[in-house]
């Protein structure tokens, strides 16, 4: 796979720094003081943990697996093995940071807030993300984005979580073929 | 051969599920791993989720149980969807002609999926062979031939329980002629890797047959549950006093209904179980049934994620997105 | 009359007569109705028409000892008409009636009507077996004497109708016995046979399916046979399933009891394990037993224990299979798969044994002029070619019953021509 693929690794620590101090400034801009924070899984819970770190959140972090949600559920299936959603707080009126790696067609968006207010009420939601590439399919954008990146039809970004390296992340643009 | 394959579709996915008998060991692993998934939105505040939203399913009753339909009826609501419950007078479709036209009428209607308990070994299969390809159809108890939602809900409730299915001994005390639960969980058992099945009753209702289906036959209480780590109490019908199967209730409950007294020669942390509706004083003791190694009120929880892992899996299949063909 | 008058010539044919130990190749010539002469033409014999049987067996006329024609009664899975029809066309030229037609056969009348459709029909000959008790009731004795004097009946019986009250038995069969009646039997213990729908064993406990034991059987075989030797009552046992069963008869044969029994075609190619997942078309009565009971079938068949086969033929219409297994009615519409199973049996008898188990025997049993080509018998003939492939389908079937679990099955041997009374009543294209 990878001998044949050029990979172009980008700088992930020093778009993590972007995406918390833009968040940083986002959240101070709206006066909101005690947020909390939900990652998507798989990608997004890796970016929020980061992140979660970083702004020094007091509730621990909510994880959100869609996959109840999809709206192609029935053209792909079930899917085992992933960890269930776990929101371990009450969501209502609270400001949300919702924290997915890459803003692709919105459809995760989509269905992510869909499940949110399965939970409850929030008084906001904040988008994060990584990488906002674009190919949007709904009307949906982030309010914080640590990068943009054009891809062509054969590219796809990929994010890796090292685990036997203290969990580093790894954001890199993959050629198919 | 082919016959097993009326339960999978082209691709090898779930799309009946009508006997455990033939699946294989990952296939029971999945929906034990998505019923783990489901039960987390059972404890949510909305507890529901769109999965099928749009779909339709009719549960068919041809037997009357509350509990069964109640569980799957929930399980259809908390996926989103819209649930048909059709309750039939048996002695009105004596005759499958009246059956099949009842099913092709629902069909008419784009019924997705029916959940089907009767009263005849074999109904569900029967029903599954004559349905339109796109309808799945989940067997709820079929005669005394299965019942295997809830023996996965039973398996749930032991892996929860216990882990590692290969190291277990595990006993079903009671009527194994007549259960269709308990043929279920026997081929359950076996797939996951049990080593050590025993079932424990009379001849009358373990017939020596039995020991086909891959398990010890144990006449004495005693013996049977010396050192089981799950004790599965059946419930015995009264129905069954009269075919001089069994002399009387009190002479069952003083041979075979679990006891504290009894149930010492199991394991100190045996867990013991229940499909219900129990029968207090006649299979079991309430203060087992009650007691804290019971856990037959979390079966019940179970079977609600139980199914929905199943009609989840049955109905997202991939193929039904190229017109469902199978 | 007018077509028996044809003189007909069949030509180059491999003749296998078992009742003459004949088993070459002749010409047979056909007058009358009769067979006037085999091997050489007789003087003044004009040959009208010649029926080439060249690479064909030319044998006696099927006799069917047991088939149900649905009619009167149940015209809806058949009649006289259909199913006579699908007979000649599987080379069957005479077939056996139980009672158990609606109204039963316990009064001359009802005999009367089945005579008049068959030679209506004109496809086969059928005689029937009266009822041995009032409207299969076991409880009273039936006009036996009468059905035999005025209704021609050949036996009695009281088709799958249990007697359980054994007094009543004996004196069944005592009155049976001196009217010169042979008795049928099918032999099951209502009680042990309970609501079965299997055979019990490994496959019932497995399918949950409510099972008939072996000694549903053996039970009633063992209290008929001590019965028979009381009154000495001339015994036919229909359709035995189990090798326990057979071992009795075999034994009770050879003790000298005036016993005969016969099997079915599909006990002979199917075990409880055809039922796979609840195919209706296996639900027979008595159950497809095990692979030992299959086998031990087939070698009594080979000793002889086992004087007949025959179709046990139950036309059923397509709603009867189509519910869960056990709702399902049991039986298997078997007259077109007779011969091409019995066909498949000779890797352990020989072929003139097994067409003497389909034509000598039960005409025997029956106590009727069939089932040989003797100079001077009734030209029943069957022709059939043994070397042609062909696959059952159910759409190909003549009968009005297309429940067979036998579709898709490749056989070898075909009817091409069956002749009854010298006329030939089927020609395959």
């Amino acid at each position: 796979m990878t001998e044949r693929q050029q990979n172009k690794d980008l700088d992930t620590p020093a778009l993590l720094d972007t995406l918390s101090s833009e968040l940083r400034n986002l959240l101070k801009s709206r006066n909101i003081d005690k947020p909390v924070m939900i990652g998507i899984h798989t990608g997004g819970v890796w970016v929020a943990k980061e992140l979660h770190k970083k702004l020094n959140i007091e509730q621990p972090l909510g994880t959100l697996n869609i996959t109840f949600y999809r709206d192609d559920f029935t053209r792909i299936g079930m899917h085992p093995q992933v960890q269930p959603s776990n929101l371990p707080f009450n969501i209502d009126d609270q400001h949300i940071i919702l924290v997915d790696d890459v803003l692709h067609t919105g459809r995760t968006i989509r269905a992510a807030l869909n499940e949110i207010f399965d939970f409850g009420r929030p008084a906001s939601v904040i988008l994060a993300v990584l990488v906002e590439r674009g190919c949007r399919e709904l009307p949906v954008s982030a309010d914080v984005a640590a990068t943009q990146i054009t891809l062509n039809k054969n590219q796809h970004i990929k994010l890796s979580c090292d685990e036997d390296n203290n969990s580093a992340l790894k954001l890199s643009i993959e050629e198919a073929k | 051969m082919k016959q097993h394959d009326i339960q999978l579709d082209k691709d090898g996915m779930l799309r009946h599920f009508l006997t455990i008998e033939g699946l294989k060991k990952q296939m029971l692993v999945d929906i034990l791993d998505h019923a783990e998934n489901f039960s987390s939105v059972s404890l949510r505040q909305a507890k529901k989720v769109p999965l099928l939203r749009g779909k339709t399913i009719a549960n068919l009753f041809f037997e009357a149980s509350t509990r069964t339909r109640t569980t799957f009826e929930l399980a259809a609501k908390r996926l989103s969807a819209d649930v048909l419950n059709i309750n039939i007078n048996t002695s009105a479709t004596s005759k499958g002609e009246s059956l099949l036209d009842m099913l092709h009428n629902l069909e008419a209607m784009q019924v997705d999926m029916f959940v089907v308990r009767h009263h005849s070994s074999g109904a569900a299969h029967f029903i599954a062979q004559h349905v339109a390809p796109h309808v799945s159809v989940i067997n709820a108890g079929d005669g005394r031939h299965a019942h295997p939602t809830q023996a996965m809900l039973d398996m749930f409730t032991i892996r929860r329980h216990k882990q590692d299915f290969t190291k277990l001994t595990v006993a079903i005390v009671g009527d194994i002629m007549h259960s269709r639960v308990a043929r279920s969980q026997i081929h359950a058992l076996n797939i996951l890797g049990v080593p050590e099945i025993r079932v424990i009753g009379p001849q009358t209702i373990i017939p020596k047959e039995a020991a086909h289906l891959g398990v010890h036959v144990y006449h004495d209480m005693q013996q049977g549950l010396q050192n089981a780590d799950v004790v599965i109490m059946l419930r015995l019908q009264r129905e069954r006093m009269e075919g001089a199967l069994l002399p009387s209730e009190h002479e069952y409950f003083h041979m075979f209904g679990l006891t504290e007294e009894k149930l010492k020669h199991a394991k100190p942390d045996a867990i013991v179980m229940h499909p219900g509706p129990i029968n207090r004083g006649v299979e079991i003791e309430s203060s087992v049934a009650d007691g804290p190694q019971s856990v037959i009120l979390e079966q019940v929880t179970h079977g609600i994620s139980i199914r929905m892992a199943v009609m989840s899996m049955a109905l997202g299949r991939s193929s039904l997105a190229d017109g469902g063909q199978n | 009359m007018g077509s028996q008058q044809v003189r007909i010539k069949i030509s180059n044919g491999l003749i296998i007569d078992p009742a003459n130990n004949i088993e070459s190749k002749h010409d047979i010539y056909i007058s009358e109705g009769r067979i006037a002469a085999i091997g050489k033409q007789p003087d003044g014999f004009t040959v009208d028409e010649t029926i080439d049987a060249s690479n064909c067996h030319v044998i006696p006329g099927i006799v069917d000892l047991r088939a149900r024609l649905r009619e009167p009664g149940l015209e809806n899975k058949g009649t006289i008409a259909s199913e006579t029809r699908a007979a000649a066309a599987s080379g069957i030229t005479t077939l056996c009636i139980p009672p158990d037609t609606t109204p039963v056969i316990d009064t001359t009348s009802v005999v009367e009507l089945i005579h008049q459709r068959a030679s209506e029909a004109g496809y086969a000959n059928v005689v029937t077996l009266g009822a041995l008790t009032a409207g299969l009731k076991g409880e009273q004795l039936s006009e036996m004497a009468l059905l035999k004097k005025f209704g021609n009946c050949v036996g009695v019986s009281n088709a799958l109708s249990p007697i359980t009250n054994s007094l009543i038995m004996r004196r069944a069969m005592e009155y049976a016995a001196s009217c010169g009646l042979t008795i049928f039997l099918h032999a099951e213990d209502e009680g042990l046979a309970g609501n079965g729908c299997a055979h019990e064993g490994a496959i019932s406990i497995r399918l949950g399916l409510p099972g008939i034991p072996e000694t549903a059987e053996t039970n009633a075989v063992s209290r008929d046979l001590l019965l028979i030797e009381q009154t000495g009552v001339r015994a036919h046992f229909c359709h035995v399933s189990s090798a326990n069963a057979v071992q009795m008869i075999a034994r009770a044969q050879y003790d000298g009891l005036p016993v005969t029994a016969d099997v079915s075609a599909h006990h002979l190619h199917l075990t409880e394990m055809d039922i796979g997942y609840f195919d209706s078309n296996c639900h027979v009565r008595p159950p497809l037993r095990t692979q030992r009971d299959r086998e031990a079938l087939i070698d009594a068949l080979a000793t002889g224990n086992l004087n007949a086969i025959c179709s046990d033929h139950e036309p059923h219409d397509a709603d009867a299979k189509l519910a869960p297994f056990s709702e399902t009615e049991p039986g298997i519409s078997a007259l077109e798969t007779l011969l091409p199973l019995a066909l498949r049996l000779t890797d352990d008898l020989s072929l003139s044994d097994v067409i003497n188990r389909l034509t000598a025997q039960p005409a025997k049993i029956l106590g009727i002029d069939a089932g040989t080509l003797s100079v001077g018998e009734k030209a029943d003939i069957c022709i059939y070619n043994p070397e042609t492939n062909w696959i059952l389908k159910t759409e190909d079937m003549l009968s009005a019953g297309r429940n067979t679990p036998f579709a898709g099955w490749e056989f070898k041997g075909k009817v091409m021509h069956t002749l009854l009374n010298g006329k030939v009543v089927y020609t395959n294209k």
